[in-house]
């Protein structure tokens, strides 16, 4: 399934590797403060009206 | 109705909360096409092999690292000018993105200098510009993480985004003048018309610039409409404690 | 202006920390260098000038948390804002009692330090040409570093993060200028490169740094 990577297969997967997990990263990171952010605002005003 | 409605928080957050979901699958779309395309579908450069591969993550990363760095310091200006706080909580929301960009290009860089110089590291001044980003970029997350108060933090920030900018531009001709590089051309000259790199390569490399683009985007918005909600929560629970 | 300036030296003066620390600092850094690279004498004098200049602005970063945070802990610096005398004054004389204590002595004992790592005798000459130069830009981008970080508790390490990166273009003009001069190339535009960064700091930096202390003192 891979392609042929010749000899510099280390490198270019490696590159491509590293790169996705830290865009991966900061996505989740986002959207986990994202989601938390969006609950307490929610907690806060339901008290706030209730 | 002048564009500056848009700016007001509430309505950020609905057209924001509307726009976000089309953004992000656009952003996911053209990331996934351009780099299964780059990485499955590019034939190898006769020179440099498969390491080619790895122009379709260091170019936009490196392209999207500088433009986040100039709409911080476009946010920052319309900050300290019409004081739009949704301008200084993006321009803080951005930071951490350009990071991680600016973190991808130095490390690809890195790491595709191997089979060219011979050395993970070399002391190109392209390469060497984006360390010193990447230290400017540290400095303005540190700074805003120190001030507790909001518009203070969002203030000073803006200030050291501007001359921060001007040091950072000083110091790429710094670096050049220090050190002539090994690093290639650019790759896509807008400006003369000319591209030194072939169709197969160029088309999967514009959808994957592309790609980079809207997820920068989308993922400022996102970070952005947290800072705001922070920020109501926090104003909420103080005026609950007086 | 001019007396806060010499208000400003006196108590550096009598604080004992202003000429002495920055200048003990600089020689320890210069001690060490060659314990850590090895005593060969035709490496030292080839790193001598980058070594010189990297610590000096080492040493220059000591100082400077000090620049406005006794005169803000105090209050002082409140009522100095509040004078007639415009923020920049008050900037540039800070900035200039941060030189004349730390830049001036450092620049004038580099040779001397030179000697230590086998700088050549026409390159001390440069070195100091080229501290001089640059070091009043180290001071002044400090002074603006430390107008950011006055509110801040504890603001030394930020400080260093924040005023660091913006060093690169005077380090990299003036190492090259005292390089070059004790390789004897000639300079080409490096000199005049360090004296125009110079300028600008000193003739645009005031105005960003009053700025941000009047931020901060908001």
């Amino acid at each position: 399934m891979l392609p042929d990577l010749g000899k510099y297969a280390f490198e270019v997967t490696a590159a491509y590797g590293v790169s996705l997990v830290l865009l991966a990263g900061i996505v989740a990171i986002s959207w986990r403060q994202h989601s938390v952010a969006r609950r307490q605002l929610k907690e806060i005003e339901a008290r706030k009206d209730g | 109705m002048s564009i500056w409605e848009y700016a007001n928080p509430l309505k950020f957050l609905n057209w924001t909360t509307k726009v976000l979901p089309w953004v992000a699958g656009c952003a996911a779309v053209c990331v996934s096409v351009g780099l299964i395309w780059g990485f499955f579908f590019t034939p190898d450069d006769y020179r440099q092999g498969s390491t080619v591969k790895i122009i379709y993550l260091h170019v936009p990363a490196a392209l999207m690292a500088i433009n986040a760095w100039l709409m911080m310091l476009v946010a920052s200006l319309i900050w300290l000018v019409r004081r739009h706080h949704v301008s200084a909580l993006a321009a803080k929301a951005a930071a951490p993105v350009g990071v991680v960009f600016t973190l991808v290009a130095l490390f690809t860089g890195a790491i595709w200098g191997k089979p060219m110089w011979g050395a993970y590291w070399a002391w190109d001044p392209r390469l060497t510009s984006f360390l010193i980003l990447f230290l400017f970029y540290l400095g303005y997350m540190a700074l805003w993480s120190a001030i507790e108060d909001a518009d203070t933090a969002a203030d000073l920030t803006s200030v050291l985004c501007m001359v921060g900018s001007v040091f950072a531009l000083l110091s790429r001709y710094a670096v050049n003048f220090w050190n002539q590089g090994l690093h290639q051309g650019t790759s896509v000259p807008v400006a003369t018309g000319e591209r030194t790199v072939a169709d197969v390569f160029f088309v999967p490399l514009l959808i994957s610039m592309v790609g980079f683009g809207l997820m920068f985007l989308a993922l400022v918005l996102l970070r952005t409409q947290t800072e705001i909600r922070k920020r109501r929560a926090a104003a909420l629970i103080a005026r609950e404690t007086t | 202006m001019i007396a806060l300036l010499r208000r400003d030296l006196r108590l550096a003066i009598r604080a004992g920390g202003g000429f002495g620390l920055a200048l003990a600092f600089f020689l320890i850094v210069v001690v060490l260098v060659p314990f850590g690279v090895g005593a060969d004498m035709a490496v030292l004098g080839r790193v001598a000038a980058g070594v010189l200049w990297t610590g000096a602005i080492l040493a220059c970063l000591l100082s400077l948390d000090r620049m406005f945070a006794l005169d803000f802990e105090d209050g002082s610096l409140e009522l100095l804002v509040t004078s007639p005398l415009p923020t920049e004054g008050i900037v540039l004389a800070k900035a200039a009692a941060h030189w004349i204590t730390t830049g001036l002595p450092l620049s004038l004992a580099a040779p001397v330090l030179g000697i230590l790592l086998n700088l050549p005798p026409h390159g001390a000459v440069w070195m100091v040409i080229s501290l001089l130069v640059g070091t009043p830009a180290l001071s002044i981008i400090g002074a603006f570093g430390a107008a950011l970080t006055v509110g801040i508790k504890r603001g030394g390490l930020l400080l260093s993060i924040l005023v660091l990166p913006m060093y690169v273009p005077t380090l990299i003009f003036g190492a090259e200028v005292a390089r070059r001069g004790s390789e004897g190339v000639a300079l080409g535009s490096s000199l005049v490169m360090l004296c125009a960064i110079s300028l600008l700091a000193v003739g645009l930096l005031p105005f960003a740094a009053s700025k941000v202390l009047r931020i901060n003192l908001k």
